[in-house]
């Protein structure tokens, strides 16, 4: 499937010319040169569908827990293994990238992983020092195909 | 190609000569040879379901009015028992819905969209198609009297678009497959005629296969592809024919395989062939809802709605469930019975507290549930009918809105018309989840505008249904894997004690209908056993 940068800088490029953008090479170009996503925009395109732009979480008939002032985000590697691989309904991000799953299942990078949990520990009331690295999301367990 | 083993290069290899086809005919030849091998399978639904005996005053609780809840209540009501149906939605149907004008849904996070479409005018926020084999959900329309229609899948005058492909110029579906199966049948025509494949075609068999690829790929007499009545009459004319001065036809030039295949337009083309699009598809008369209004009349007040359910108990005597009243807030409620068919989204029936079995309790755990967003366009005319001439069908393009869905009904009619603007999974799905409806309004307009042109001038107003954001599911549907179908299938589907699950999460077909139909005859069937074998102690 096509990768996080591409589908973002896809929607960016449009989101940024405005709705209705003169069409003339309205088709948005080609990705860049692909460095990790940062945690806010993980945050921004992933997460906050369901967790909310301010963290705060939603409730319907079952909930999206908030990730503000959250308490069990003490620890970066529990925050890091809830996104390698899922929990309940929510699906894993850890898996390797699969172009024939026709649903998309969604694959961050080690680095992209640890950004988004190092963004998230440090906004929304979150103020933990200590850093997920890319070496460090590694060495978690991550889930098989 | 596939590769060929040396085993079967000493005879004919029939089977590999099919997947050879099949491979360059993008699956469609192909999976008329599984059909014929009997690899496709029907639905499991084989007609009513019979549930004789129903010990006297043996009462059944029913979590959820979708599909799986309701035809659960209306068999086992049929059936005898006393059925009580709790409901979140102050609507019955659950994912079977159709979004009207003057509708109001709000989403998680708080965002309300009131639907301004027109009269008559619809979007299904969640499935649209009744494919005609989903015998189980068709049987439950025609005995409730839904009245159905024709959906259209595949229309040869739709497009198939994609980004980098022709400049991102659309291009009709019929020149696109016509001339990329007429290529590749005269490549494999060439390479027959040259003697290529006698390793794997019998001399009777080539002659055959040549003839064969003639006809599929409209060749002419030399198993060319080329610009002539017999290939206009696939892939269309650059003048048609027609009567009298006027009419004589100018021939259409065949576009080349080359730039078709760099297009990677050719992927777009067999998605009428899957099993659950291959026509006839069918669509009730006024939108998808029709089926889950139909069952909430016939089950009226057996269906009590606004009941958020917090608790499922059981003990060897029976159910009880607790819920509150989310229109009137007070004390929690409860509600009992002997047995429970709980349909409640694995998304959410994983946070309730409930008496169920480690096995059944570690299945409900281990679902994902997958993201889709639709978006319902309402334009001031139908510009794909009068300029395009597009009448129902399906435009793909690798867009994030993936599809253009035309309306299969109320061709020409004057007003408003209203498109499905966009199909949207995974990641882009997460995106669009991620924004508010207007902006997901906002950004399905702008990218069909790349498609038709007409979107810029004719928009007039939009809702999107992000399906992580619904209320009451949580997310589109369960997403299984083979390693989880092992490991917790059996468990979510047996019967645990006197609580059993249904719904489009306990079936192989996830996401459809037919999945809930079915799965909920399957586990009432089982319960309705379980309840005559313990019918005294009841």
């Amino acid at each position: 499937m096509r990768s996080l940068a591409v589908a973002i800088s896809a929607v960016a490029s449009l989101a940024c010319a405005g709705a209705f953008a003169d069409s003339a090479g309205g088709n948005p170009g080609p990705a860049p040169a692909h460095p990790d996503r940062s945690g806010a925009e993980v945050y921004a395109h992933i997460c906050q569908g369901c967790h909310q732009p301010q963290a705060q979480g939603a409730a319907g008939a079952g909930r999206y827990p908030a990730l503000a002032a959250d308490r069990t985000l003490v620890t970066w590697e529990a925050a890091a293994v809830t996104v390698l691989l899922g929990r309940h309904a929510m699906p894993a991000f850890g898996k390797p990238a699969d172009p024939a799953f026709v649903f998309g299942e969604v694959h961050l990078s080690d680095a992209e992983i640890a950004a988004v949990v190092n963004f998230v520990r440090s906004h929304f009331g979150n103020q933990y020092q200590d850093k997920a690295t890319a070496e460090k999301v590694a060495a978690l367990p991550h889930p098989i195909g | 190609m596939p590769e060929i083993s040396p085993d079967d290069t000493a005879g004919v290899s029939r089977r590999h000569l099919l997947r050879m086809i099949g491979m360059a005919g993008g699956g469609a030849a192909m999976y008329q040879a599984m059909s014929s091998l009997g690899v496709a399978a029907d639905s499991t639904y084989t007609g009513p379901i019979d549930l004789q005996g129903a010990p006297k005053g043996a009462s059944v609780l029913v979590l959820g009015a979708g599909v799986a809840g309701m035809v659960a209540a209306y068999e086992l009501r049929n059936a005898g028992y006393q059925v009580q149906v709790l409901e979140y939605n102050s609507r019955a149907g659950g994912r079977n819905w159709s979004l009207r004008g003057g509708d109001r849904y709000t989403e998680l996070g708080g965002y309300t969209q009131e639907c301004r479409f027109d009269t008559g005018l619809y979007i299904n926020p969640g499935p649209w198609r009744l494919p005609y084999h989903h015998r189980g959900i068709l049987s439950y329309c025609k005995r409730l009297g839904v009245a159905l229609e024709p959906f259209v899948q595949i229309n040869y005058n739709a497009y198939v678009h994609s980004r980098h492909g022709f400049g991102g110029k659309p291009q009709r579906y019929r020149d696109i497959k016509a001339d990329y199966q007429g290529q590749v049948a005269e490549l494999l025509a060439k390479a027959t005629s040259q003697n290529r494949l006698d390793q794997l075609v019998t001399q009777e068999d080539r002659e055959k296969l040549l003839e064969s690829l003639r006809e599929w790929g409209a060749l002419d007499k030399d198993y060319t592809y080329a610009s002539s009545r017999r290939t206009n009459d696939r892939r269309g004319f650059e003048r048609p024919p027609g009567g009298g001065l006027s009419g004589r036809p100018v021939y259409s030039q065949p576009i080349g395989l080359g730039d078709i295949l760099k297009s990677d337009l050719w992927k777009d083309i067999a998605a009428g062939d899957e099993y659950d699009m291959q026509q006839s598809l069918m669509q009730p008369v006024g939108g998808m809802g029709r089926i889950g209004e139909a069952f909430g009349r016939e089950l009226g007040t057996l269906i009590r709605y606004n009941a958020k359910v917090t608790q499922i108990r059981q003990n060897e005597r029976g159910v009880t469930v607790t819920y509150e009243d989310t229109a009137n807030p007070g004390p929690a409620l409860t509600a009992s019975a002997d047995w429970c068919v709980c349909t409640i989204p694995l998304s959410i029936l994983s946070q309730i507290p409930m008496d169920v079995s480690p096995g059944m309790g570690a299945a409900i755990g281990a679902v994902p549930y997958a993201s889709a967003v639709k978006v319902g366009l309402q334009f001031k005319r139908r510009f794909w009918e009068d300029d395009d001439h597009i009448y129902g069908g399906i435009t793909y393009t690798d867009l994030p809105i993936t599809n253009i869905g035309y309306p299969a009904t109320g061709f020409h009619s004057g007003g408003k018309g209203v498109l499905l603007g966009a199909y949207i999974w995974g990641l882009d799905a997460m995106d669009f989840t991620a924004m508010s409806p207007d902006e997901r309004v906002r950004m399905a307009v702008a990218y069909g505008n790349e498609i038709h042109p007409q979107y810029r001038e004719e928009f007039d107003n939009g809702v999107a249904v992000a399906w992580h954001r619904s209320p009451f599911t949580l997310g589109c549907f369960g997403i299984w894997n083979d390693a989880t179908r092992e490991k917790h299938y059996d468990n979510l589907c047996q019967v645990d004690g006197r609580i059993a699950l249904a719904g489009e999460h306990a079936s192989f077909i996830p996401g459809w209908q037919e999945g809930a139909v079915t799965s909920s005859l399957d586990a009432i069937g089982r319960l309705h056993q379980r309840a005559v074998a313990q019918g005294a102690k009841a």
